[in-house]
């Protein structure tokens, strides 16, 4: 099994088990990253997935709560390079499938190759590029690929239909279905319009479709699982690690 | 992605720019440029590429920007010969008066332009972002002409710093929205704009106020600002008998540099010059000099050169001008830079202070600080290169500099404290 494919099959094992698939977000080596792997550990028992942010200076796609933990992991030195070494050095190894999502920049400036070699080695099985339409990706796309990681594709409510097709076609690992015309940890809930376009999504991607952006409660994880194999929590988790909470019981509330 | 170009390439991609094919239908000049967004804005650029495409060249169009820019905007701006400067410096040096256009910079040209494409798109609001406060005046004074409401993000920073800007927008009926993330300067006003545009892509316009950004931008502002080197060939050959030696522009994302530029690529013996801002040093976060000292990398919509660490972090920048206080730089300079057509200088804070005192004292015209960057490298050219006519962009008036000026002691030997 490529790495790209343990996501789908994590994936669909959640969905066996009556559940919708779980897929937390945390950046990287925040609050502290003395407690990175440990956190990491906890919030992979927790999910099925785990979406690991790479912290970057400019997050265009992101609300305040993630721009926060970004900024605050860069002060304390979080960078790309580190992170891979800290997986690399985790000793109990994480069996859950690792999605890293990065910014453009900081990818390009450590160098595809290398990237997608070092993401094989540590179990990071797919990239989310946030600032990188499939138009520009092909570079990127190929390098991941030739270690058979993937590049996710996001596809939104103002995604045209046909453009939606070959983004789904595109994908690996899931299709990412961004719920709202918006930015991450925005308040103002989930659309009406949701399940339609859960479900227009589904019927055209060969791989299971994660919902993200504005979930925040089990209720938003039931309400969005009826018409997505899976639910992307990210700013209400890293909340929960700012207050300094416990993320295993914030995780097992949600599942 | 190589930003490498070797000399056949650089030739012919000249050749291809001089010929008015760049960018290419992927939004590249050569390596750079592009189209690096987030999904959700990707149809709003396909959007305004189109909208682009069907009205910006279109007579019907053109009319109607061409008459806001003679009755509205005051076009075309005077040239002006600087006799006493010339005198000082042993040249014969001329200067394009954009300080004189409505609202006091070159600013206006693309946000007159850019504000009747938006109401032809049918656009129910405008955003855009300020670092100097120049782009948010003039998004200001150009929605209130066209009648659409406008927002403009500014830096915490820069409001600070350029207070009388921000009273200006707020008479214009413009909303200021301060932004107190990120360096809390252009930068951080344009990621903002940026994140409040995926809200609302369909109905909301981003009236951007330079030559960057993601592709079709950094085309549709420098085609909006060209009218600046397209009058002054024809004023300088008009006035001066003949085409300048050297042309000098600042530089901070270019928009005024590639509106001056762009007319003269292929008049190949006038030596191009943009001057960044060096601001206290050469170390990395002392100066705003990206094409200087930066590298390839992609920020806020493009690949071009920008102000990084070795994580791929953007560096945090210093310079005393806050329109020039970027760490980035629009793709078509760093692809003039790679090229040899255009070269890049800096020049300091306390040179850009001096030069602007002393175009004050010789020609009794205030200019922004960021134009003082023009002249201060301009200046020592002309020490290098004696006897020669030079052409200066003068992109801006400087009252809008008063509250950081009165910080300095006058210098202008008249006054100068003992």
């Amino acid at each position: 099994m490529q790495p790209h494919e343990r996501i789908g099959a994590a994936i669909a094992a959640a969905n066996s088990a009556g559940r919708t698939g779980l897929v937390p977000f945390i950046t990287a080596g925040y609050p502290d990253p003395g407690k990175f792997i440990e956190t990491l550990e906890a919030v992979a028992a927790g999910g099925d997935v785990v979406e690991l942010g790479v912290p970057f200076s400019d997050p265009m796609a992101d609300g305040m709560t993630i721009q926060r933990s970004s900024f605050t992991a860069i002060e304390n030195g979080v960078t790309l390079r580190w992170i891979f070494e800290q997986l690399a050095a985790a000793e109990s190894g994480i069996d859950t499938p690792l999605v890293m999502m990065s910014y453009l920049n900081p990818l390009m400036s450590f160098g595809y190759e290398n990237l997608a070699r070092r993401a094989r080695e540590t179990g990071v099985c797919a990239f989310i590029v946030p600032d990188l339409p499939y138009e520009e990706s092909e570079e990127i796309r190929l390098a991941l690929e030739s270690q058979g990681v993937g590049l996710i594709q996001l596809v939104t409510p103002a995604t045209p239909d046909e453009r939606l097709a070959m983004l789904a076609g595109a994908s690996r690992g899931f299709l990412y279905a961004v719920t709202i015309t918006g930015i991450t940890g925005g308040d103002t809930g989930l659309p009406d319009s949701l399940a339609d376009y859960l479900d227009k999504v589904a019927a055209v991607s060969p791989l299971p479709v994660c919902a993200g952006f504005g979930i925040r409660s089990a209720a938003d994880v039931v309400n969005v699982g009826r018409h997505a194999a899976g639910a992307i929590v990210g700013s209400a988790l890293v909340e929960v690690l700012e207050r300094g909470e416990n993320p295993t019981e914030f995780l097992k509330a949600l599942r | 992605m190589s930003a490498v170009i070797n000399a056949d390439e650089a030739r012919t991609l000249l050749a291809a720019s001089i010929a008015g094919q760049l960018p290419d239908k992927r939004g590249r000049f050569g390596p750079f440029g592009g189209r690096y967004v987030p999904e959700t804005l990707v149809p709003a650029f396909d959007r305004l590429e189109q909208g682009i495409a069907e009205h910006l060249h279109t007579d019907d169009f053109q009319d109607e920007f061409q008459s806001e820019l003679r009755t509205w905007v005051g076009r075309p701006t005077a040239l002006t010969h600087a006799p006493r400067l010339s005198e000082r410096w042993g040249a014969e040096v001329w200067l394009k008066r954009e300080d004189l256009a409505h609202t006091g910079a070159h600013k206006i040209n693309n946000a007159i332009g850019q504000a009747l494409l938006a109401k032809r798109l049918g656009a129910k609001r405008i955003i855009a972002e300020t670092g100097a406060g120049q782009h948010g005046v003039a998004s200001a004074a150009a929605c209130a002409r066209v009648g659409l409401p406008c927002r403009v993000y500014m830096g915490a920073v820069d409001i600070e710093r350029q207070a009388p800007n921000v009273d200006r927008m707020l008479r214009l009926g413009a909303e200021v929205f301060p932004v107190e993330t990120g360096d809390r300067t252009l930068r951080a006003a344009i990621d903002e704009a940026l994140r409040e545009w995926v809200t609302d892509p369909a109905e909301t316009y981003y009236l951007i106020g330079s030559a960057v950004g993601a592709h079709p931008y950094p085309y549709l502002v420098r085609e909006l600002q060209a009218v600046i080197g397209t009058e002054a060939r024809a004023q300088v050959i008009a006035q001066a008998g003949g085409l300048p030696d050297a042309t000098f522009a600042c530089v901070g994302g270019g928009s005024n540099a590639i509106g001056l530029f762009y007319p003269l690529l292929g008049d190949q013996d006038i030596q191009l010059i943009g001057v960044e801002a060096g601001g206290t040093g050469s170390g990395l976060g002392q100066n705003a000099a990206t094409l200087a000292t930066g590298t390839p990398g992609v920020l806020q919509g493009s690949y071009s050169i920008i102000l990084q660490n070795q994580d791929g972090n953007v560096q945090e920048t210093h310079s005393i001008s806050a329109g020039l206080d970027y760490s980035g730089v629009g793709p078509e300079h760093a692809f003039l830079q790679a090229v040899g057509r255009v070269k890049y200088v800096a020049a300091s804070d306390d040179e850009a202070l001096a030069a602007l005192e002393e175009l004050c004292e010789t020609e009794g015209i205030l200019t922004a600080l960021e134009t003082a960057h023009a002249y201060a490298a301009a200046r020592r050219w002309a020490a290098k290169n004696p006897g020669k006519r030079i052409l200066i962009g003068n992109s801006g008036r400087g009252d809008k500099d008063m509250p950081t000026l009165t910080q300095y002691p006058v210098r202008t030997s008249n006054n100068a404290a003992a």
